[in-house]
């Protein structure tokens, strides 16, 4: 079944990929289309970074403490600032390490 | 007038910073896969197949949180429609090219291939083989994501489960769109995105995960009537 669902996804993935290449013709995908497709990356990677970070391992909401809140807030002010992918992760993982290893035990 | 190997080169050197990020990526992708639990084959199987690392951690996280295969597809599809959006850019410059090699260029199209190709074809609009440059991105990018998801597979195995990797999967995601910020109307998106997973999160077969951007995406359309 796993297996079935990566052959899948591989398939559509290479769809999109691909259709506006060789199938569809550029001038089909209207303006507002586009548009909106801007907007993609916006709409999908909250929906992976809230609940990652505001819930715990059982789908329950962490409080307002949580080492991942405090994780994520770094991230997020060294990303803003040094606009560098590898400096936002490490820092979030650093203070969220710092927190848990160092503070809570 | 560039040859073809010169202009193909060119490719590879612009996305040399990106690996920077793209190797980190790969191992967190390979490392988390076998956190996960799935089986080191299946993990680099993606890698291989679907080829686009956002999307390959959600479906491993989804299938291993019982999502349905339907969900776990669809997902997919929804975080990789975005290369609808590149590939309608290129369509302009490989439009020459022959049907089979379209279909081959197609499979590497890259987010960070994708931005610097445009960026240079932009800027020299009478190249004679544009496509070099693009596979050259392509290419790079696609030997550099395997060979570093194999060392995150290889790796993951000595991570201890203390560590909470798994907090790096939000991170990773928050570092893609961290630029993005800066646009208030982006920020907008973001928000509304972000408090719909939480309130839909416990929606039947994990379906937070693509309602909540079509959702963010029927406000981002709304936004841009208002706007206008």
């Amino acid at each position: 079944m796993t297996w079935f669902s990566i052959i899948i996804s591989g398939i559509v993935t290479y769809f999109s990929r691909m259709a506006m290449v060789a199938i569809i013709n550029r001038e089909m995908l209207g303006t507002k289309v586009k548009e909106v497709l801007n907007y993609v990356p916006a709409a999908v990677f909250p929906a992976i970074i809230f609940p990652g970070v505001f819930f715990n391992d059982f789908g329950i909401i962490v409080e307002i403490t949580d080492p991942k809140i405090y994780g994520a807030i770094v991230a997020l002010v060294v990303g803003f600032y040094s606009r560098n992918v590898i400096a936002t992760i490490i820092s979030g993982l650093l203070s969220y390490w710092f927190i848990i290893f160092f503070l809570l035990k | 007038m560039l040859s073809k190997s010169k202009i193909f080169f060119k490719g590879i050197v612009a996305v040399l910073p990106h690996m920077l990020s793209v190797i980190p990526f790969g191992i967190i992708t390979g490392a988390i896969g076998v956190e996960l639990g799935f089986d080191p084959i299946l993990v680099y199987a993606t890698s291989l197949i679907i080829f686009g690392g956002a999307s390959q951690i959600i479906f491993m996280q989804l299938l291993s949180g019982g999502a349905s295969s339907l969900v776990a597809i669809t997902s997919v599809g929804v975080i990789n429609s975005r290369h609808l959006l590149y590939g309608a850019v290129l369509s302009e410059y490989l439009e020459k090219l022959s049907f089979i090699k379209k279909l081959i260029i197609s499979y590497f199209i890259v987010d960070q291939g994708f931005a610097e190709s445009n960026k240079y074809i932009q800027q020299n609009k009478n190249l004679s083989n544009p496509h070099y440059y693009v596979l050259g991105t392509g290419v790079t990018l696609w030997f550099c994501w395997q060979l570093s998801t194999i060392s995150g597979i290889i790796l993951g195995s000595f991570i201890p489960e203390e560590l909470g990797l798994k907090f790096a999967i939000p991170l990773t995601f928050l570092a893609i769109i961290v630029n993005d910020l800066r646009k208030l109307d982006h920020v907008f998106v973001m928000l509304v995105s972000g408090f719909a997973s939480l309130i839909l999160f416990d929606a039947p077969f994990k379906s937070y995960i693509i309602l909540s951007p079509i959702i963010a995406l029927i406000a981002a359309f709304i936004m841009l009537r208002l706007k206008k």
